[in-house]
């Protein structure tokens, strides 16, 4: 126990955490005192510089898994099946930013916290797969077993919540049509567009932070099981 | 592919031959889904919501967890004395196995839900006859998309602790596109509305169960790979 006994390890990067929390304030900033208040919506809207990149950055997350899992049986690397860990973790958490303010904006614009539309029930859903990618993770003690199941599940999950997408979208939705990315070009006024765009940004750059920082700690895990098998084996 | 049908078979034969004989997961499974259809009916006011407004959800909520329960059977059987091995010994693809094995708990639930049918119908009073080859078309295609997943995400579930718990909270998600499809195709169905109406819906069942049937078997090989 005692030679391999040292001062905690710090993790390097911990600095980049809050400089993506700066740039997030900084968008805030801009977002409450530089950008134009939503006409119909008043200041209710301006949780939108949060809501709409967290569920960028969510999404980027549940790519990344489902690119990772792909890799991962192709290339059996677990570094792979870390990283893909990682994003879903970091994906869980951002979804729960979505899912909670989803609501708060809701419930003065719509008149309702929760309603069953399309993107909001496929968000939802998008949660619970995450969360139970999670759980078969922790259920699984052999890393190799574990990294299959978590690619084979990581796999299953983007057609579904496509497939979930679809078939809530044959109900009706309320939920506000994309204002950017669409075919005759964005809508949204040029101060809100820049604004949201300097804001997915800064989440985007929030996520790739988080998720390098958790793969890094998972990495560090991995060597430390590896030296505490070293040392049952001796 | 012949070769692999022909292997399926047996393996669905040998896991049905085994229900036959003993019966008991087939038996406890029709009485558990006439107890859900007895609860559900009590689980309402009957002066402020008519049995037959709640006929389809319960049908479809009842024939979901019957579907959770039956397939965790499949692969609970050969953990058993590690009969798993044995059948990845024998000279089998792993996707003969597969489909076997998916092919076995279509069976099994199709009869079971055969059975709950008419005790269904019974139970909630709903005319069934008049729309029955299109309410037997719709069971059949949303059972077959969970079948082809559940299949899949058993045979991982098993291997782990809580692996009831575990089955349910993976599968679950998986059961929204085809049970909603198919609880609105059924209400329309008991309400008098041709099939013919219904096209989006049995699109979205259709592609569900092509997309996962085929995906299922080109990755189920990495849940069993030792």
């Amino acid at each position: 126990m005692s030679e391999h006994q040292t001062s905690p390890a710090k993790l390097p990067g911990g600095q980049w955490i809050g400089v993506a929390l700066l740039l997030i304030a900084g968008v805030y900033v801009r977002a409450l005192a530089f950008t134009p208040t939503e006409a119909a919506q008043g200041l209710a809207q301006k949780i939108f510089y949060l809501h709409a990149p967290s569920a960028w950055s969510a999404f980027v997350a549940f790519c990344v898994v489902t690119v990772c899992s792909i890799g991962y049986l192709f290339l059996k690397d677990m570094r792979l099946d870390m990283f893909a860990a990682s994003s879903a973790e970091v994906g869980v958490v951002f979804t729960s930013a979505v899912l909670i303010s989803g609501p708060i904006w809701g419930k003065p614009i719509w008149g309702a916290w929760w309603t069953w539309d399309a993107r909001l029930t496929s968000t939802l859903f998008l949660w619970f797969i995450f969360f139970g990618y999670l759980v078969l993770r922790s259920a699984v003690r052999e890393p190799g077993q574990r990294a299959r199941y978590s690619a084979v599940l990581g796999i299953l999950g983007a057609p579904l919540v496509a497939f979930i997408h679809v078939s809530v979208k044959l109900f009706r939705t309320t939920h506000p049509q994309p204002v950017v990315l669409k075919p005759e070009g964005p809508t949204l006024p040029s101060q809100m567009l820049t604004t949201l765009l300097l804001s997915f940004a800064a989440f985007t750059f929030f996520y790739v932070v988080l998720v390098t920082r958790r793969y890094a700690l998972m990495r560090a895990e991995d060597a430390r099981a590896r030296l505490a098998e070293g040392d049952d084996a001796a | 592919m012949g070769d692999v049908m022909r292997q399926a078979l047996v393996v669905a034969r040998k896991d049905l031959l085994l229900e036959l004989r003993s019966r008991t997961a087939f038996l406890s499974m029709l009485a558990f889904t006439a107890l859900v259809l007895a609860i559900f009916n009590f689980a309402r006011d009957p002066t402020a919501i008519g049995a037959t407004d709640l006929a389809p959800s319960t049908l479809w909520i009842t024939f979901s967890f019957a579907g959770l329960l039956g397939l965790n059977r499949a692969f609970a059987l050969e953990r058993e004395n590690r009969a798993l091995d044995g059948l990845l010994l024998a000279p089998l693809s792993r996707t003969a196995l597969y489909v076997g094995k998916a092919l076995a708990n279509l069976v099994f639930l199709g009869t079971v839900e055969a059975i709950a049918l008419p005790a269904f119908a019974l139970f909630f009073n709903v005319p069934i006859l008049p729309v029955l080859p299109a309410l037997a078309g719709v069971i059949a295609l949303a059972t077959i998309g969970f079948v082809s997943v559940g299949t899949l995400l058993s045979a991982m579930a098993v291997t782990t602790r809580f692996a009831e718990l575990i089955l349910a909270l993976l599968m679950l998600p998986f059961l929204l596109p085809p049970v909603s499809a198919a609880a609105q195709i059924t209400s329309r169905l008991f309400a008098g509305r041709p099939l013919a109406e219904q096209v989006g819906w049995l699109k979205l069942l259709v592609g569900f169960d092509i997309v996962f049937v085929v995906l299922c078997m080109l990755i189920f090989e990495w849940t069993l790979e030792e």
